[in-house]
């Protein structure tokens, strides 16, 4: 006990020096995402740091950043996903189609392609889990087969013009209380304010729970300057969103989706077992957990995902299309790998691979307002992909 | 060190036994002679036909004319006998390889070992027995003169191993030199003519098979010396824990043979029970199997304090209260690239569940106070458990075990690769736990630790078991004697 007493009453500098170097891999992601961010405001004179901007592209991310928890946690168990561009150009053609061409409402809509997201989920699961196939193997399967669904679906026509409530999703606003147009957004604040009240109260709650259990504490000061730091981070992007039009519906969801998952994936013991079947499947098994179930949830919750993220997205095109969906693939498992989701299973976080997917929708939408051709962007988010992981692997080698 | 002061002469065109008990120096011995450990980490010369060879690869080895065939098959099993053969070895004609002349020369040498197979079959499709004979023919394509066979025996059935035996005596009689490694007894007096006794990494002779006897031969193997401490307990053996009975399986890989037969016996409350065995006993497939985890089940009961357990799969069996301890704690008891904390909750996670959560607050408090109660050495909680010495990786399994509260704790080989502290420290821990009322089953093939720390002993042989004996009567040489069929 004696150490850990030492440990408590270590000095500030050497708190933080632990606490960065055990978090060097969340910090590292955040500072690339503020290069980022800085290269391309100087670039465009400041126009890609504008509030208007920024606001459009969380709202440009948002379809990307759903479909990332469920690849991260998809890639932690060692498989792979490459059915999501395809399934969620599906899934949208659907929505489309059960909305124009059936009449039905949203409410009704919405609820069918959830249920038929956790069915494509089910399906990848029973094959991955109960029958062996590889996921890759699966979905790669799964990725051909749906561009012929969406086909047969949109009869290979654009579907569109849906009700005012449903293009909101993916459109629309959060609504104004009281201010006026032009003014900062009051319920968007009031939103912020309650989450920056409940993360401090939240936080200081569980110190001092933590030290009336006698477990070892962060220093008063470094708690502080910790809390300062997330409290910046909230009113910034508060201040972004206020100033403009307020949350988007479609961040509403992302939030939301995002808190799940993260408290899925550190706090529930499915979430343990997703990693300790990626990393180390034999000792996952004789540790009693059941690998195959496992398995199977992951692919089903993934089907979940996607399917939310293509209500979101074909809301917010107001069309379903048969392209639709194109390459969200690779731009997901890229967003995953940017965030540090490791390519041999076992390692990775939803924070991390929200920030890579955030990454990811940065470059795009940096090099956009450069008026970048389209040639040139990708060559340099393959780039940025290939440089990404060989500096991870060198941090790591050292 | 593994080997010292070894010395030994083999005869040209004789079958010469190399025996000893686990950890004797059999396969270190074997990995110099085939140049696996180069010339360099050893000292000592190994003189064939006269010269003095330096081996500095496995190929050297080969040119040498001395070919090993282990105990693992390293045939490649999707590619067929003839591309097997000469793998590595290939007949090559500017720059391609002559398959004709492959298959000849293939076809000549199964024909040596008594083979009448295409070698255009893929090796997948052959048994166990019959792809030892591969091995042996692509020993004689690369010219061998001495054959060094490691345990050639232990995955055949018994005609299996006539055959085998009837095809070393004709190599014998062109020539061939043989050193066949074996534990079993039996054997050895069937098939060699000399036999050398290793024991403790020494050499203790070497005798013509004909006058020697099997109790001479087992007090030959045994005699280590029994110079480790460890800490004394008296036991009081309560209720019957587990309880096994009719247990027999079979490995699907080798389907026509019982992997494990008829396998009867009990754990007690309060007592620590030794399984003692040689390599490849089968001892670690009987608990893996118990668990649900191994082979396909033909018969058999598990009971746990006369409640019968059903052994589908590892959880529910985990579930009743049964804790294994895998031999191999890198590969199958820790998620190396994970935390101490992540790795001992692993097993426990649904004992401290809050509305479906996880309380993570109660899970820091249990993790802290095992990893005290273990005294396991980490700075934090959050050490990555590949960054920990071999002792408390073992502490921190160990732990995962006992955050379960089990009624009974399979160890299957608890010191293996650990200091000697740490195994000392281990030991207390056991007899700890068992004074606590649970039923400790300890596998090991370190026969000092079996009676040193066992009150009970079950020596299981070839899948059965072969004995029991309590601890007063137990001795080195009576557990060998069972362990090898020597009585």
């Amino acid at each position: 006990m004696a150490d850990k007493r030492l440990a408590a009453e270590q000095s500030f500098m050497a708190a933080l020096k632990e606490t960065i170097r055990t978090n060097m891999r969340q910090y590292t992601m955040i500072a690339a995402l503020l290069i980022i961010w800085v290269i391309f405001s100087s670039l465009t004179n400041g126009l890609f740091l504008t509030p208007r901007n920024l606001s459009n592209l969380f709202l440009q991310m948002v379809t990307i950043g759903i479909m990332t928890s469920g690849m991260m946690m998809v890639m932690v168990t060692c498989h792979i996903d490459l059915s999501v561009g395809s399934l969620c150009g599906t899934l949208g053609a659907c929505v489309a189609f059960l909305m124009v061409n059936m009449g039905l409402s949203p409410f009704i809509t919405i609820p069918i392609t959830l249920i038929l997201g956790l069915c494509v989920g089910a399906w990848h699961g029973y094959w991955v889990a109960f029958r062996g196939v590889p996921g890759f193997i699966v979905t790669l399967a799964s990725m051909i087969a749906f561009k012929g669904v969406t086909l047969l679906v949109t009869n290979g026509k654009t579907i569109g013009e849906f009700p005012p409530f449903f293009k909101s999703i993916g459109q629309g606003y959060i609504p104004r209380l009281f201010s006026s147009e032009g003014s900062p957004h009051d319920l968007t604040i009031i939103i912020f304010a309650v989450l920056l009240l409940a993360f401090l109260v939240s936080n200081m709650r569980r110190r001092s729970k933590r030290i009336k259990n006698g477990f070892v504490v962060l220093p008063m000061s470094l708690e502080i300057l910790k809390m300062v730091i997330v409290s910046a981070g909230i009113i910034a992007v508060c201040l972004i969103l206020a100033s403009w039009r307020g949350i988007p519906y479609a961040m509403l969801v992302l939030g939301c989706t995002v808190s799940i998952f993260i408290v899925i994936t550190t706090r529930t013991p499915f979430g343990r077992h997703v990693y300790a079947v990626g990393g180390n499947l034999e000792a996952a098994k004789l540790s009693g957990i059941d690998t195959k179930k496992t398995l199977f949830v992951v692919f089903l919750l993934q089907g979940l995902l996607v399917s939310i993220a293509a209500t979101v997205f074909t809301a917010r095109l107001n069309a379903a299309t048969v392209s639709a969906g194109t390459l969200f693939e690779l731009e997901t498992i890229a967003g995953c790998i940017i965030g540090g989701t490791s390519t041999t299973g076992g390692i990775g976080t939803v924070f991390g691979a929200i920030i890579g997917a955030l990454v990811m929708a940065s470059l795009d939408n940096g090099m956009s307002l450069m008026n970048v051709p389209i040639m040139w962007q990708y060559m340099v988010k393959g780039a940025i992909l290939l440089f990404a992981v060989w500096v991870d692997l060198a941090i790591k080698q050292k | 060190m593994a080997l010292d002061d070894v010395d030994f002469t083999v005869k040209e065109g004789e079958i010469h036994a190399l025996v000893g008990e686990n950890g004797a120096g059999k396969s270190t011995l074997m990995k110099v002679l085939s140049g696996v450990y180069p010339y360099g980490t050893y000292s000592g010369d190994i003189v064939i036909n006269g010269n003095v060879v330096k081996l500095g690869s496995i190929k050297d080895g080969e040119k040498a004319s001395v070919v090993v065939i282990y105990q693992e098959l390293s045939l490649i099993k999707y590619m067929n006998v003839c591309e097997n053969i000469f793998l590595g070895n290939e007949i090559v004609e500017r720059g391609l390889i002559n398959w004709d002349e492959s298959f000849i020369r293939a076809n000549k040498a199964l024909k040596d070992v008594n083979l009448n197979i295409n070698p255009s079959t893929l090796t997948i499709n052959l048994g166990v027995g019959t792809q030892q004979l591969v091995e042996i023919a692509k020993a004689l394509t690369k010219e061998a003169r001495l054959l060094v066979l490691d345990e050639p025996t232990s995955s055949l059935t018994e005609t299996e191993i006539e055959n085998l035996f009837q095809i070393l005596r004709q190599l014998k009689a062109k020539g061939m030199t043989c050193i066949f490694i074996s534990h079993k007894l039996k054997e050895v007096f069937e098939i060699a003519d000399r036999v050398t006794v290793l024991c403790d990494g020494r050499t203790r002779g070497t005798f013509e098979a004909s006058e020697l006897t099997e109790g001479k031969l087992i007090s030959l193997m045994v005699g280590r010396e029994l110079t480790q401490r460890f800490p004394t307990a008296s036991h009081t053996a309560g209720e019957t824990a587990l309880e096994i009975s009719n247990w027999t399986v079979i490995n699907p890989e080798v389907p026509d043979k019982k992997a494990l037969d008829d396998i009867h016996f009990f754990s007690r409350q309060g007592e620590i029970l030794g399984i003692a065995g040689l390599m490849g006993a089968g001892r670690t497939e009987l608990f893996l199997s118990i668990l649900g985890a191994w082979g396909r089940k033909v018969s058999g009961e598990v009971k746990l304090f006369g409640k019968p357990v059903n052994t589908r799969s590892p959880s529910t069996v985990i579930g009743e209260g049964i804790a294994y301890l895998t031999e191999d704690r890198k590969a199958k008891g820790l998620v190396l690239i994970d935390n101490v904390r992540d790795n001992m909750a692993l097993a426990s996670l649904s004992k401290r569940l809050n509305n479906g959560l996880i309380d993570q607050d109660e899970e820091l408090r249990e993790v802290e106070k095992t990893i005290e109660d273990l005294s396991i050495k980490t700075p934090t909680v959050e050490q990555l458990v590949k960054n920990l010495s071999g002792g408390n990786q073992q502490k921190t399994v160990l732990g995962k075990w006992l955050m379960t509260e089990p009624k009974v704790l399979i160890l299957d080989e608890p010191t293996r690769g650990i200091d000697v502290g740490a195994k000392y420290e281990i030991y207390t821990i056991m007899h700890r736990l068992v004074e606590r009322g649970i039923s400790i089953i300890m596998i090991s093939s370190e026969l000092p630790e079996i009676l040193g720390m066992s009150d009970r002993i079950v020596v299981i042989r070839e899948g059965k078991v072969a004995g029991e004996l309590l601890r007063d009567e137990a001795t080195q040489e009576k557990i060998i004697a069972y362990a090898t069929g020597g009585m």
